[in-house]
């Protein structure tokens, strides 16, 4: 039998789809480790995004700090802070923050930077506090691009927290981990295939809710 | 009562756009500053609603220093209009023109009343209220952009060439409105433009500057036509120009009203 009627094969296992090892739990384990990295890369992003697209300022060293962390493999960090902290969820999840905090970064200052600056000052001229400005002038108006930064850094982040199994954690990663440690290829080959099934779902998820965002003020309503 | 004393202003980048200027402005009247860009004319106006602070010198409003005043409190009690009116493009006309009210903490429906009201004194109909401003045309955007100005009802309606990006015509339809809406409301206006002509129709004080707001002149149209300073008011205002140098001539029982170049403008009434 080639690799592919067996990955056929490996989908159609009552086994594949029930218990601890079986596509949902690992699904459910897997998105759980993106929503947790996503969640606290946005914690750290978010906030600094917004500061730095408003005011200007740290502008040089974000982009510096992005792109050098760009550069670093996720692989060989993780090993690093699994050395450093030990085994457990706290590696993984800082690695794939790392991961996750540029494209994020970059996303919500390009949104608020990208809003015409005229809007701004006449916004300013009103009256409207600096707090106002950002949250009812920026944020709506970059907000298609800011989701967009939120959608690189999902994307990357459920493509990438495949690495949580190489030191022993759940997630999809575990098929392509075990089937390689067995040499069992069909579970490697379908365990990729859920990956990027997933990948392109919750892509195309952000790419609905980027569409809502934008040209929202331009469509007719008359 | 608006006055500049001893006003300097240098930016960071070390360029010098004001040196002690000195002017006051009489309430319930039209300021123009004209000049060409470079003259510091907008950033004069800005200095009214702290928009720019000066380096030297102070900004009175009725006797009070703005510099005392707090910035945001004291934008949210001057009406600004701006060129390519500076619209919200989220927000729908009457949300627009309801802003600085929603600010200052009116209610939603009282303030949208409000809007609704203004929208109509600057000849606005309501059913372009629930549009948003992408959706009208360059006149009607700016047309909103002074009825978000007025929304607040404030005593001073700063103007930066609020009219510049719109076509001729539309241009002397708005100027128009803008003379009814000052006859009618009776408002402090300082307005900035580059055009001598719209500074003349509009202003009842006129000040005209040079490079880095050095005042060439000050005074009513009349006296600035009949009295120019120096040769760059006298050339700025055009009156080197065969438009701005008419006589009469006779014809036919009427005295008509040729320009420089002989060509008829109009009859004397």
């Amino acid at each position: 039998m080639s690799v592919l009627s067996e990955t056929i094969d490996w989908f159609s296992r009552s086994s594949t789809w029930s218990g601890n090892d079986g596509i949902p739990h690992r699904l459910v384990e897997h998105l759980g480790y993106t929503a947790l990295t996503v969640g606290i890369a946005a914690v750290v992003a978010v906030p600094l995004g917004l500061y730095i697209g408003h005011t200007g300022r740290l502008r040089g060293l974000a982009v510096a700090f992005t792109g050098a962390v760009r550069a670093l493999p996720t692989l060989g960090l993780l090993t690093w802070f699994a050395l450093l902290v030990g085994l457990g969820l706290t590696a993984p999840i800082t690695a794939l923050v790392l991961l996750a905090v540029p494209p994020l970064l970059a996303g919500v200052y390009s949104g608020v930077e990208s809003v015409d600056q005229r809007t701004v000052d006449a916004a300013r001229a009103q009256g409207m506090t600096e707090i106002q400005i950002l949250t009812r002038v920026e944020v709506p108006l970059g907000l298609s691009i800011i989701l967009g930064g939120l959608r690189s850094a999902t994307l990357q982040v459920v493509a990438t927290a495949t690495v949580g199994a190489f030191i022993g954690l759940g997630g999809l990663g575990r098929y392509i981990i075990d089937g390689q440690r067995s040499s069992d290829y069909p579970q490697m080959l379908g365990g990729s295939l859920v990956v990027v099934v997933l990948a392109l779902l919750l892509d195309g998820a952000w790419a609905i809710a980027q569409s809502l965002t934008s040209g929202r003020h331009t469509r007719v309503l008359v | 009562m608006i006055e500049y004393r001893q006003i300097s202003k240098t930016f960071d980048d070390g360029t010098q756009a004001v040196r002690e200027f000195d002017l006051t402005i009489p309430s319930r009247t039209t300021t123009v500053f004209v000049g060409s860009s470079g003259c510091g004319k907008t950033t004069l106006l800005r200095m009214v609603n702290r928009m720019v602070d000066p380096s030297v010198g102070q900004v009175l409003i009725d006797d009070e220093d703005v510099a005392t005043r707090n910035k945001v409190e004291l934008r949210r009690s001057i009406g600004y209009v701006m060129q390519h009116a500076g619209l919200l493009p989220h927000r729908t006309v009457v949300d627009n023109v309801a802003t600085v009210l929603r600010l200052n903490g009116v209610g939603k429906t009282q303030a949208h009343e409000r809007a609704l009201e203004v929208l109509t004194t600057v000849g606005l109909e309501e059913s372009h209220a629930r549009r948003y401003p992408s959706q009208l045309s360059g006149g009607q955007q700016q047309r909103v952009g002074v009825a978000r100005g007025l929304a607040a009802d404030p005593n001073i309606l700063l103007m930066d060439e609020p009219f510049g990006a719109v076509d001729p015509i539309v241009r002397e339809e708005l100027q128009g409105e803008l003379q009814r809406l000052q006859r009618e409301l009776d408002k402090t206006i300082v307005f900035v433009t580059h055009d001598i002509d719209e500074a003349f129709a509009l202003g009842d004080q006129i000040v005209i500057l040079k490079k880095g707001g050095e005042i060439a002149q000050v005074g009513a149209p009349a006296d600035i036509l009949a009295a120019p300073a120096d040769d760059f008011v006298r050339s700025f205002v055009g009156l080197d120009k065969a438009t701005r140098t008419l006589r009469v001539e006779e014809r036919d029982g009427r005295s008509l009203v040729v320009d420089g170049n002989g060509r008829a403008t109009g009859v004397l009434a």
